[in-house]
């Protein structure tokens, strides 16, 4: 019998899509997950067991090997700075950082404040600028921090821009791209190597083809 | 989470990382330490002791661990001390003076804490207990491969069964790096993404280097060089430099040692793993079991470690984290005490008891019963319990 592979997920779209590749990969999973309350799904056949948890948290379940393989976001991976394998880019789930805030303004040149869901991707890159900035950690609703003069610029994902434009906000700089990708446990990596290197290899053909 | 900001303590509160071991795990914990260092003394290595703080300038900067994760204080001449943050610098600094009057090789065993500052959340203690050898002046593969077979047969004995060692070499992908891209900056990149773990990343900036497709696919086969001892074989048509082909050389010389030892069931090969410990210079490995999310242990070959200390030397060893051993081993050990107790007028009596029953090794625990509040709840723990009261001896 092989050995049974935990992996962490975050809920909603990116479940569904991760779950659709699988499918694709040939792996048998029932046609639809009832995830409504539930945050462990078993797929017995399969001998897979999916925990479903926040984006944020799910390289945390994979560092301590409570879950042998994640799909974690490129963005919580540079922000969180996790001991896992970053195996395969999903290519799921695209999107990018960005530096944004109101058309037209100043930035203060004493201590420009920056408003951000990532404190240490933020500090990290205005940093490499040249730039000293400070920091003010958000946990949601970012566009709304220049508009309140909370702070002057936001550093957060974007997708289409859409949140940016009805907020009266612009795009300033591009920090980097951003996809879903593949992680592993260290331990995982050689304790469950067997079904560890097929499920890369069975994805990696879905993602080239 | 640290904070900076200065807090009231409750009086129950530790540093962050720092743990209490209770009797039931002490007791796991003596046992396991026991049977391992039976077994490494059993080979001819000696155990040795070295202080708890060292110089930062000395040990504290050659240990190889990262300078945010040492413990620093100062001394009253204003020195900067380190808690040891492991042992493998101490145990250079005491081989490499004149203690040893150079009479390799030399075969030296630790038991003991090493300390590590925390910078993420709980669960990852401070303070850990290292168990560990260093085998050193002796330069050859035997010396690996005795290293490695003494760890398997260490593991064994701690009743540790399902376990795997990743071995690599550290010579091979700096030798593969530098034939494909000519210079150090380069192959510094690519080094940094094998480190970080970070295989994606690793691809994407090989597809973008100015190389031709045959160099690409060199350095994107590294990432596959993972499995039996037949990988050697698919390695060697990657290289041609010396460097790249000696380092793979060592490997299936120490895998065939290995083969003597009868352990190599426990090995897979690994050429591209790339260690946190940057002393290391030729074969290093790790070594990984169920249910623990982290390495049990890590070690390898560091010959250029002595020459800090004045003194080169070849050197090998391992380093067992004996808290993450005990986790995988998943055993509860329990204490079985005996107790006696009595009454004053009685107490010559239960003294000549418990004294006979601690020379044939029994733990005793003797107790004026009058000391004690509620009988039955207090001698619930014990496994058999003696009675001196009142006027004659009573066994329940």
């Amino acid at each position: 019998m092989s050995q049974q592979l935990t992996i962490a997920m975050p809920k909603g779209r990116i479940f569904e899509e991760a779950a659709d590749m699988l499918r694709k990969a040939g792996y048998q999973l029932p046609p639809e997950f009832d995830e409504s309350r539930k945050l462990i799904l078993d797929v017995p056949n399969e001998n897979i067991r999916f925990i479903l948890a926040k984006p944020m948290d799910v390289v945390t379940y994979v560092e301590h090997g409570v879950a042998d393989v994640g799909i974690a976001g490129k963005d919580v991976m540079l922000e969180e700075d996790r001991d896992v394998y970053e195996v395969l880019d999903l290519k799921i789930s695209e999107c990018y950082l960005a530096v944004a805030g109101l058309p037209d303004t100043k930035i203060s040149t004493v201590a420009p404040k920056i408003a951000t869901k990532y404190p240490k991707v933020a500090s990290s890159y205005f940093r490499e600028q040249g730039e000293q900035v400070e920091i003010i950690k958000l946990n949601g609703s970012i566009e709304l921090a220049p508009l309140i003069g909370l702070a002057e610029r936001i550093v957060d994902i974007v997708s289409t821009g859409r949140t940016l434009r009805e907020n009266g906000l612009v795009e300033l700089e591009h920090i980097c791209h951003i996809t879903s990708r593949l992680i592993v446990n260290p331990v995982s990596y050689r304790m469950k190597d067997e079904p560890i290197d097929e499920l890369v290899e069975r994805l990696s053909k879905v993602i080239g083809g | 989470m640290t904070t900076g900001v200065l807090t009231h303590m409750f009086m129950f509160e530790k540093p962050l990382g720092m743990v209490d071991t209770l009797p039931n795990l002490y007791e796991v914990k003596k046992k396991t330490r026991n049977e391992m260092t039976n077994e490494i003394e059993g080979w001819g290595f000696e155990f040795i002791e070295t202080p708890t703080l060292e110089y930062y300038e000395t040990v504290g900067v050659q240990s190889a661990i990262l300078d945010q994760q040492l413990f620093k204080l100062l001394d009253q001449q204003g020195h900067t001390l380190v808690l040891r943050p492991d042992m493998t610098a101490p145990i250079a600094r005491v081989a490499a003076s004149k203690l040893f009057n150079n009479l390799y090789p030399q075969r030296l065993a630790y038991s003991a804490n090493v300390f590590r500052a925390q910078q993420h959340e709980g669960g990852r203690p401070a303070e850990f207990e290292q168990v560990g050898v260093e085998l050193i002046g002796d330069g050859t593969s035997s010396a690996d491969a005795e290293v490695i077979a003494l760890m398997v047969s260490v593991l064994k004995k701690a009743g540790l069964n399902n376990f795997k060692i990743a071995i690599g070499h550290i010579g091979y992908a700096n030798a593969l790096f530098k034939e494909v891209l000519g210079n150090q900056e380069r192959a510094d990149v690519l080094r940094r993404f094998l480190y970080e773990k970070n295989y994606v990343g690793y691809r994407e900036h090989v597809k973008n280097l100015p190389l031709s497709s045959i160099d690409k696919e060199r350095l994107f086969t590294l990432l596959t060089l993972r499995g039996g001892i037949e990988k050697v074989n698919e390695a060697k048509e990657l290289v041609s430099s010396k460097e790249a082909l000696n380092s793979l050389e060592e490997i299936s010389q120490i895998w065939s040692a290995l083969e003597a030892y009868q352990v190599t069931d426990y090995l897979k090969l690994d050429l591209n793993i790339v260690s946190h410990m940057s002393y290391y210079t030729g074969v290093l490995f790790e070594v990984y079991a169920d249910h623990v999310g982290f390495p049990i242990g890590n070690g390898g070959r560091y010959d250029h470690l002595f020459e800090k200390f004045n003194r080169a030397a070849p050197a090998t060893g391992f380093g067992l984290h004996l808290d993450r051993l005990i986790e995988a081993l998943n055993v509860t050990e329990e204490a079985t005490l005996q107790c006696v107790i009595y009454s004053q007028e009685r107490r010559t009596e239960a003294i000549s008891y418990a004294t006979e029953l601690r020379q044939s090794n029994k733990r005793v625990v003797m107790q004026d019963i009058t000391g004690i509040k509620d009988v039955d709840a207090y001698t619930k723990k014990f496994e058999e319990v003696s009675y001196f009261i009142g006027s004659r001896k009573e066994e329940l």
